[in-house]
């Protein structure tokens, strides 16, 4: 039991750790509120579903395809819609939540409303200290895994990465300095959007793929990236590994608790902000406190 | 004869001087007459759901776009008025007039309870923790069916009166008393009710507005009552016009449908709201009627609202008033757009292109 729920545990906070990530990294560079960031998720893994199960493809190809064309998909959405209205804060957020409904019946129509599944990559699993892991969760566990480092040497010791937290920390001053604002607003929205392609990816052998399904684990993000505080990415990992938690422990110990995941993760979360309103890693400027 | 004259120029002045009160006019003239022109069943049925979900956008525009506290989840008033209407009647077998009250009631101590964490936070912290609400309810609603009717929701639900007619015009009169209600409440050139510029003061900055006096936690919490009482009777009408309450009147896509129907009428009027739902619901449901409709009906809906954002992102109201109207740089009364000067102190309204110099 306890080996289970650590293990599930695992692989969805790792999941909603790197949607959360991806989220939190357009919203604090470019203050766009992608309410359709999660639809890319799905997007991506219907994209593996059609390539193994219709065309017959192998899977780490379909798998490379799918985040590539999701990241395509992401810079059009970005290009045509997103760059254009960015100053009008809450159109933007309008704008994602039409693109994600857009998405959701455009795979309604070709893929019909019905659950499906993606054959899983590796069958088998591993025995670690009598834990009995299947592979599928391993590479799930360890992809998450890479990602985050990858992403925390990107930030830390890159240069792109400085100029990215530079831009987000002061848009004006990060121009006057010389940097290209909006190419690297299109970096962010690309490295966002295939951070989500690649989760719905590695999401797609595990999960039951449907048209609906980028509603719930947008509202689980949304509250992580919350619970860590806005625009922090630190946060927003840690935001989502406690949610994902919860959300396996609720499930595997509370009778009735595959309703009642949604509820307590999020009562958690209004309880963190009734407590400390920034968010656990969240920064207050004097002015703003009320 | 006297009091008849003075009537007719108070009339004359006060809406045929004004595009945006002459539509006004018409649109009520129009939703009352309607059972007169056509007594199909379907259409009529179609403007009473529109009336619903107009009230409905119309609170959240009070509370969201008047008041500035961003709420991702309105559909949580909207539904905890519908299932404790429905309750309530189904169990309890009280009339409709006792039950959406009631509904209204439940709806504002609800709203009561979300306003606390408004005084805390600010933004979109406010609007995600607005969102988590109806998800938390909707958990608990499936986690427990003997009680909620977990996912087919409470049905068997009284009508609300007797015949279509009736009902049609209960929900018309209660759309348009509301509407006009809630229009005057928030009209910040008020002199007596001065709500609208004291909301209007903390959406711009809550701060200065508390620096001068304003009590903005008793504001906020009356904004937040009002909203939730205006959405809890558009709940209790629903329940007992659809004579059902599902769980979908406490799903994300009901709580984006009042922000979308809004965002596309134009924020921060009320007249907005209903410009929004009347366009946009019945071309949902016209759309159904047309072959491929059914499939492709949130396509299109999705496609005209980023068109509609991409070209007037302030909203669609907005942007014909503006063509339409011509605020006077003197006086600052509005004018109609065939006007060269203004209708009272005759001061020109566009200035003068200059010629040849």
């Amino acid at each position: 039991m306890l080996s289970k729920i650590i293990i599930n545990g695992l692989v969805s906070g790792g999941i909603y750790a790197v949607l959360a990530v991806g989220f939190s990294l357009i919203f604090g560079v470019g203050k766009i509120m992608n309410m359709a960031h999660t639809a890319f998720y799905m997007v991506a893994a219907y994209m593996i579903f059609y390539a193994t199960s219709m065309l017959g493809l192998p899977l780490p190809v379909s798998l490379v395809a799918a985040i590539i064309l999701t990241t395509v998909l992401g810079i059009l959405c970005f290009i045509l819609f997103f760059n254009r209205i960015k100053h009008h804060d809450t159109a933007v957020m309008i704008i994602s939540v039409a693109l994600a409904i857009i998405f959701q019946e455009l795979l309604f129509i070709f893929f019909g409303g019905h659950y499906r599944g993606v054959p899983p990559f590796a069958r088998g699993f591993l025995e670690i200290l009598g834990l009995r892991v299947s592979y599928q969760h391993l590479i799930a566990i360890c992809t998450s895994g890479c990602i985050l480092v990858a992403l925390w040497v990107l930030f830390k010791k890159t240069s792109l990465g400085t100029a990215i937290r530079a831009v987000a920390e002061d848009r004006e001053i990060a121009n006057l300095m010389g940097m290209n604002v909006d190419r690297i607003l299109l970096i962010v929205m690309a490295i966002s959007v295939g951070l989500a392609g690649l989760a719905g990816g590695v999401i797609a052998p595990i999960y039951m793929l449907s048209p609906l399904m980028w509603q719930q684990p947008l509202a689980i993000v949304l509250a992580a990236v919350v619970l860590g505080g806005l625009g922090s990415i630190g946060g927003s990992v840690l935001g989502a590994f406690i949610l994902g938690f919860i959300e396996t422990v609720v499930i595997f110990l509370v009778p009735g608790g595959a309703f009642l995941q949604g509820a307590v993760s999020m009562g958690v979360m209004v309880l963190v902000l009734l407590l400390r309103p920034e968010g656990l890693f969240g920064v207050v400027f004097e002015e703003e406190r009320l | 004869m006297n009091y008849l004259y003075m009537f007719y120029n108070w009339v004359r002045q006060a809406i045929f001087a004004i595009p945006g009160r002459v539509i006004a006019l018409i649109f009520f003239i129009v939703l009352f007459c309607a059972p007169f022109i056509t007594d199909d069943e379907y259409f009529l049925g179609i403007i009473v759901l529109s009336t619903i979900f107009a009230l409905f956008a119309i609170s959240w525009d009070l509370l969201s776009g008047f008041t500035g506290q961003l709420n991702l989840g309105h559909a949580l008033f909207f539904g905890v008025s519908a299932y404790s209407a429905g309750l309530l009647n189904v169990h309890l077998h009280y009339s409709p007039w006792i039950t959406i009250p009631f509904g209204a009631i439940v709806a504002v101590l609800v709203g009561l309870v979300v306003g606390i964490p408004a005084l805390r936070l600010r933004g979109f912290y406010l609007g995600l923790v607005t969102l988590t609400f109806p998800l938390i309810l909707l958990g608990i609603f499936f986690a427990f069916p003997n009680f909620t009717g977990g996912e087919l929701g409470i049905s068997g639900i009284d009508r609300l009166a007797s015949s279509r007619i009736a009902e049609y015009y209960i929900v018309a009169v209660i759309f348009t008393v509301s509407s006009l209600l809630i229009w005057k409440l928030m009209d910040t050139k008020n002199k007596v009710i001065r709500l609208g510029i004291l909301l209007h003061a903390i959406r711009e900055d809550e701060i200065t507005a508390r620096a001068s006096g304003i009590n903005t936690t008793l504001q906020k919490f009356i904004a937040f009552a009002l909203s939730a009482f205006f959405a809890g009777i558009a709940g209790g009408l629903y329940a007992h016009y659809m004579r059902i309450a599902a769980p979908s009147t406490l799903e994300l896509f009901f709580s984006f449908q009042a922000i979308l129907w809004t965002i596309f009428g134009g924020i921060t009027t009320i007249y907005g709201p209903v410009v929004g739902v009347f366009i946009l619901y019945p071309l949902l449901e016209l759309m159904s009627a047309v072959p491929w409709g059914e499939q492709l009906r949130y396509i299109v809906f999705g496609v005209v609202l980023i068109a509609t954002l991409m070209i007037m992102p302030e909203g669609i109201s907005v942007w014909i008033l503006d063509k339409l109207e011509i605020e006077c740089p003197r006086c600052k009364l509005i004018n109609a757009f065939t006007r060269k000067k203004c209708r009272a102190c005759r001061a020109p309204l566009r200035l003068k292109q200059k010629t040849n110099v």
